[in-house]
C-alpha cells in the first residue's frame, strides 16, 4: 500500500512537472504548423512566469494572473512577428535574441519579487472523488491548469484537423506560395499562430510561477521551454503525441529527483540529457521514415514568406 | 504532338462555333486597356483582351512578354494600374482571387499550387469557399471526376500522385466553382502525349457547355489544334489577334518574336565510337518517393543525339544523378566515358575526362542564383577554359568567358555581372547551355533543354545542340517535350518506371509509339513496332551497347 503511495504521488508529480511542457509545446505547435519557427519559447516563459507571479502578488487573482501571463507571452510573440513577417528577419536568429531578450526583461521585472511566497492556485476538489483513495489524488486532485492542458491538447487537434480554419493554418505551413496563389492571406495567419503559441507558452511559463513551485526566481524555467521545442519535433508535430512526450520527458525529471532522493548512483546530469537525447533519438529514427516526415513536418517551417506575387 | 492533336482539331472546329452562336454577344470577359508596370518594366502596357462566351482562347507570347501579368490581374493576384475589367459587360474590380472565384473565374497554375501532405479532398476543399460538409464535398469530387474523365481518389494523399493526376486535382478543384471563365498557365507542359489528349476533350466538353477558356501554352501546334481565337503579346502590347487554325506554327511562332525564325536543321549524323556507355545500370534507394533504376543500358557516339523520353518521375532524376556523378554507383563500369569506366567516380573526374552537363533545375543546380554571371561561368568552366591558376580566380579569363557565351548565345542581360537570378528563364538557360557547349565537351548530357523557354530561344538552343553533336560530341537529351525530341534527336528510347525501352531511330518511330512507351505500355508499343522491325530486320544498329 505504502508502495502504491509512493507511485502514486511520483504520478502526481509527474503530471504537475508536464504540464508547463504541455502548454508551450502545444502552443509551439501550431506555430510551427502555421511555417513559423519560434525559438523564444524559453524568453516567452519566463515572461510569462514573471508577469503572472507580479499579478498574483499584487492582486491575487489566480484567473488574472494566468491571464496576464498569456498576455507577456504574446506581446513577446507580437515582438518576434514584427520582426520576421513583416521585417523579414531570420526566424532562428530572431528566435534566440527573444530568448536571451525575455531572460534579461524577466530578471529585471522580477527583482522586487524574488523569495516572495505565494499561495498558489485553487486544486479541483470534487466532493467524494477526490477522497478516494489513489484515483482520487490520480485523477480528481490538481489544480484547473492541468485540466485545461488536457483539453487544449485535444482542443488542438480538433482545431488542426476536423475545422477549416485548422486545414488552412496546415496549407500554409506547408506551402505558403500556393496558398497565397489560392488567396489566403499568408502573413495574418502566421501571425496569429505566432500569438497563439505565445499566449500557450506565457501560460505554461505562468504555471511554473504560480502553481509548480509558487515563487519567482530568476531563469526558473530552466530549459523547458528548449524541451517544449524539443518536444514538437520528438512528438512530429501530433498534438496527441506531445501529451505522451510530455508526460514522458516530465516523468524523467520527476525520476530524476527521487533517484538522487533515494540514494541511486545516476548522476541528475545524465537524466537531464534525457530528453534531448531522447529527441535526438526520434528525429534519428523518424527521418528514416519520409513519408512521416514529409506527411507531418511543415514544409516552409522557419523559410520566410516573401509576398511579391 | 503534331499527329494526333491535329486530328482532334477537326472536332474542335465543328464543336466550338455552333457552340458560340448560341450565346449572346456580350462578352464573358473584356480587358480594357490595362496597364501594369513594375520597377524597370512595363510589363502590360494598355492591352485589350476579349474572352466571348464557350471560345478557347489562346494567349501566347514569349517568356516575359506579360502573360503571367495579365492572367495575375484577371485573377486578382494583382491590380492593374490603369485599365479596366468587364465581366460579361459589367465593369468589375478583382481584388484578390477570392473575388475572381466568387465571379467564376478559375485558375490552373502552371506551378501547381497543391498542398503535398494534406489529402486530394483537403485541396479541393482549400480552392473553395465554401461551407460544404467533407463527406459531401468528396461525393461531389466523385461526381465531377467522373462526369469530364478525371480520375480521382479523394482519399488519397497529394505527395504520392502523379502529375497528371496532380493537375487533375488543379482542373477539379477549378470546375467544382463551376466556373464560367477557366484559366489555364501551360497545363500540358507536363503531361504525355496521351494524357494530353484526354485534357482535350474535357476541355472542349466545357467550352461547349459554355465555359470560356483562356489557355497559355509555349506548344503551338496544340494551340492550333484546340483553340478558336488567339492574342499574341510582344513586350507588354498586344500585337496580334488571330484564329489560329488558320494559321501556322511557324507564322504564330513569328508573330511570338516579331522576326523570322530559323526552325533547326538537322543533317544526318555521321557517328563514331560510343563516346558515353552505359550498361547494366541498376540504383537502389532507401527513398520510397524514388524511383530505382533497373538494368539500363545504351550507348551514345560521337556525333549523334541520343533522346530519353518519359513522363517526369520515372527515373530521370536518378539517371541524370548517376550519369553527372552526383550520385556515383557501385560498379564503376556500369557508366564509361570514352571507356574510361567512371560509375563510382564523382562529378569532378567525369567532367575532367570531357563530361558536360546541363541539370533540369536552372537556379540552385544549373547555376547560383545570387552570383554573377562570371562567377557561373568559372563554376564548371575552371578547369577547361584555365580559369583558375594555383588556386587562384583568374578574373579577366573568367569575365572573358561569360562575355563570350552572352554574345554567342544573344543572351539579354546588361553584362557578366549580372546575378544569374536576374535573367529571365530562357535567357539563363541559354546561358547555362552555352557555357556548357562552349567547353567542347566529349560528351553533353542535357535535360529539359528548352522547359519554359520560348520559341526563338528555344530554336537557337537547338541549333547549338546539333551543331555540337555534328562536331563530333555525344549529346544526351533527356525530356519530356516530344516536339523537342523529334526535332533534335537521331535516335530517341523511353524511360518508365525506371526501365529504358530499346531505342529507334528517330525516323523510323512515331508520336504515337513513343507516348505508349511513355505510359508504360511496353508490349503494345513492341506489337506495334514489330512488323518495321521485322522489315528492318538485319540493318538495325542501334543497340549496341
Amino acid at each position: 500500500m505504502e508502495g502504491a503511495t509512493t507511485a502514486v504521488a511520483i504520478a502526481v508529480a509527474m503530471i504537475a512537472a508536464a504540464t508547463p511542457l504541455i502548454f508551450a509545446a502545444l502552443g509551439e505547435l501550431v506555430t510551427e504548423k502555421s511555417g513559423m519557427l519560434n525559438l523564444g519559447v524559453e524568453g516567452m516563459m519566463l515572461v510569462g512566469a514573471v508577469s503572472g507571479f507580479a499579478v498574483e502578488a499584487t492582486t491575487g487573482s489566480g484567473i488574472l494572473a494566468v491571464a496576464a501571463g498569456a498576455v507577456a507571452g504574446m506581446a513577446l510573440a507580437t515582438l518576434f512577428s514584427v520582426l520576421t513577417l513583416a521585417l523579414l528577419a531570420n526566424q532562428v536568429a530572431t528566435g534566440l535574441a527573444l530568448t536571451l531578450f525575455g531572460t534579461g526583461l524577466s530578471a529585471l521585472i522580477g527583482k522586487s519579487f524574488v523569495g516572495m511566497p505565494l499561495p498558489g492556485l485553487p486544486h479541483l476538489a470534487v466532493p467524494g472523488l477526490s477522497d478516494l483513495p489513489l484515483i482520487g489524488p490520480l485523477i480528481f486532485g490538481h489544480d484547473l491548469l492541468v485540466y485545461l492542458a488536457i483539453a487544449m491538447t485535444f482542443g488542438v487537434h480538433e482545431f488542426l484537423y476536423r475545422t477549416r480554419p485548422g486545414l488552412i493554418l496546415r496549407a500554409v505551413g506547408e506551402n505558403h506560395d500556393a496558398a497565397h496563389a489560392i488567396g489566403y492571406p499568408v502573413l495574418k495567419i502566421r501571425f496569429a499562430a505566432v500569438l497563439f503559441g505565445g499566449a500557450m507558452s506565457g501560460i505554461g511559463g505562468a504555471y511554473l510561477s504560480l502553481v509548480y513551485t509558487p515563487m519567482w526566481a530568476e531563469n526558473m524555467t530552466a530549459g523547458r521551454g528548449w524541451i517544449a521545442l524539443a518536444l514538437v519535433v520528438f512528438a512530429t508535430w501530433k498534438p496527441a503525441r506531445v501529451l505522451a512526450g510530455a508526460w514522458l520527458f516530465g516523468g524523467v525529471s520527476i525520476l530524476a529527483l527521487h533517484a538522487q532522493g533515494s540514494g541511486v548512483a545516476v548522476p541528475s546530469q545524465f537524466l537531464n540529457m534525457l530528453p534531448y537525447l531522447a529527441t535526438i533519438l526520434v528525429l534519428v529514427l523518424i527521418s528514416r521514415d519520409r513519408t512521416r516526415i514529409r506527411l507531418n513536418a511543415p514544409a516552409c517551417l522557419g523559410r520566410s514568406f516573401y509576398p511579391t506575387v | 504532338m503534331s499527329i494526333p492533336v491535329r486530328d482532334g482539331a477537326a472536332t474542335a472546329g465543328a464543336a466550338i462555333p455552333g457552340a458560340a452562336s448560341r450565346l449572346p454577344d456580350v462578352p464573358r470577359l473584356e480587358v480594357r486597356r490595362v496597364t501594369k508596370r513594375f520597377p524597370g518594366c512595363l510589363a502590360n502596357d494598355c492591352v485589350d483582351l476579349v474572352l466571348r462566351s464557350g471560345e478557347i482562347h489562346a494567349l501566347l507570347g514569349e517568356n516575359g512578354a506579360g502573360k503571367s501579368t495579365l492572367v495575375k490581374i484577371i485573377y486578382g493576384v494583382l491590380e492593374a494600374d490603369a485599365g479596366d475589367l468587364l465581366w460579361e459587360g459589367r465593369p468589375v474590380r478583382i481584388d484578390s482571387p477570392a473575388t475572381a472565384r466568387k465571379l467564376g473565374i478559375g485558375m490552373v497554375f502552371q506551378h501547381f499550387s497543391l498542398f503535398e501532405s494534406l489529402t486530394v479532398a483537403e485541396n479541393v476543399a482549400l480552392g473553395l469557399d465554401g461551407r460544404e460538409r467533407p463527406a459531401a464535398l468528396i461525393e461531389r469530387i466523385r461526381l465531377v471526376s467522373q462526369r469530364y474523365g478525371l480520375e480521382l481518389d479523394p482519399d488519397r494523399h497529394v505527395y504520392n500522385l502523379s502529375v497528371g493526376e496532380r493537375q487533375r486535382v488543379e482542373i477539379v478543384r477549378c470546375l467544382l466553382q463551376q466556373p464560367r471563365l477557366l484559366v489555364m498557365d501551360e497545363p500540358t507542359s507536363v503531361l504525355t502525349p496521351q494524357e494530353a489528349i484526354s485534357l482535350f476533350e474535357t476541355l472542349r466538353r466545357l467550352a461547349a457547355e459554355g465555359c470560356t477558356i483562356l489557355y497559355i501554352s509555349h506548344k503551338l501546334e496544340e494551340i492550333r489544334a484546340l483553340c478558336d481565337s488567339a492574342t499574341v503579346l510582344r513586350g507588354g502590347r498586344v500585337v496580334a489577334s488571330v484564329d489560329p487554325r488558320t494559321q501556322t506554327a511557324q507564322a504564330l511562332a513569328e508573330l511570338m518574336i516579331g522576326s523570322s525564325l530559323m526552325s533547326p536543321q538537322r543533317s544526318p549524323a555521321t557517328t563514331g565510337a560510343a563516346r558515353l556507355q552505359v550498361s547494366h545500370l541498376s540504383t537502389t534507394s532507401d527513398d520510397p518517393f524514388a524511383t530505382e533504376l533497373k538494368e539500363v543500358r545504351f550507348a551514345v557516339r560521337a556525333g549523334e543525339i541520343f533522346g530519353i523520353a518519359g513522363v517526369a518521375g520515372n527515373g530521370q532524376a536518378e539517371l541524370l544523378a548517376a550519369l553527372s556523378g552526383e550520385q556515383p554507383v557501385s560498379d564503376p563500369m556500369m557508366v564509361r566515358i570514352d571507356g574510361e569506366p567512371v560509375g563510382n567516380s564523382g562529378p569532378q573526374r567525369r567532367r575532367n575526362l570531357g563530361l558536360a552537363f546541363v541539370p533540369e533545375e536552372r537556379l540552385g543546380r544549373g547555376a547560383v542564383p545570387e552570383m554573377s554571371l562570371s562567377d557561373n561561368a568559372l563554376l564548371s568552366g575552371a578547369r577547361t577554359q584555365g580559369l583558375v591558376r594555383q588556386g587562384m580566380i583568374r578574373r579577366g579569363r573568367s569575365r572573358a568567358f561569360a562575355e563570350r557565351i552572352i554574345r554567342s548565345f544573344n543572351v539579354v542581360t546588361h553584362g557578366y555581372r549580372a546575378e544569374a537570378r536576374s535573367l529571365s528563364g530562357g535567357n539563363l538557360q541559354k546561358f547555362i547551355v552555352g557555357r556548357e557547349i562552349l567547353q567542347e565537351p566529349k560528351v553533353l548530357v542535357v535535360a529539359q533543354p528548352t522547359w519554359g523557354v520560348d520559341a526563338g530561344a528555344a530554336a537557337a538552343i537547338h541549333q547549338a545542340l546539333i551543331d555540337l553533336a555534328r562536331q563530333g560530341t555525344a549529346v544526351l537529351v533527356i525530356s519530356q517535350d516530344l516536339d523537342e525530341l523529334f526535332v533534335l534527336c537521331d535516335r530517341l528510347a523511353v524511360l518508365f518506371q525506371g526501365r529504358l525501352s530499346d531505342s529507334e531511330p528517330t525516323g523510323q518511330t512515331s508520336v504515337e509509339q513513343i507516348g505508349l512507351l511513355m505510359g508504360g505500355l511496353f508490349e503494345a508499343s513492341i506489337a506495334a513496332a514489330a512488323a518495321r522491325n521485322a522489315a528492318l530486320a538485319g540493318k538495325e544498329t542501334s543497340h549496341v551497347v
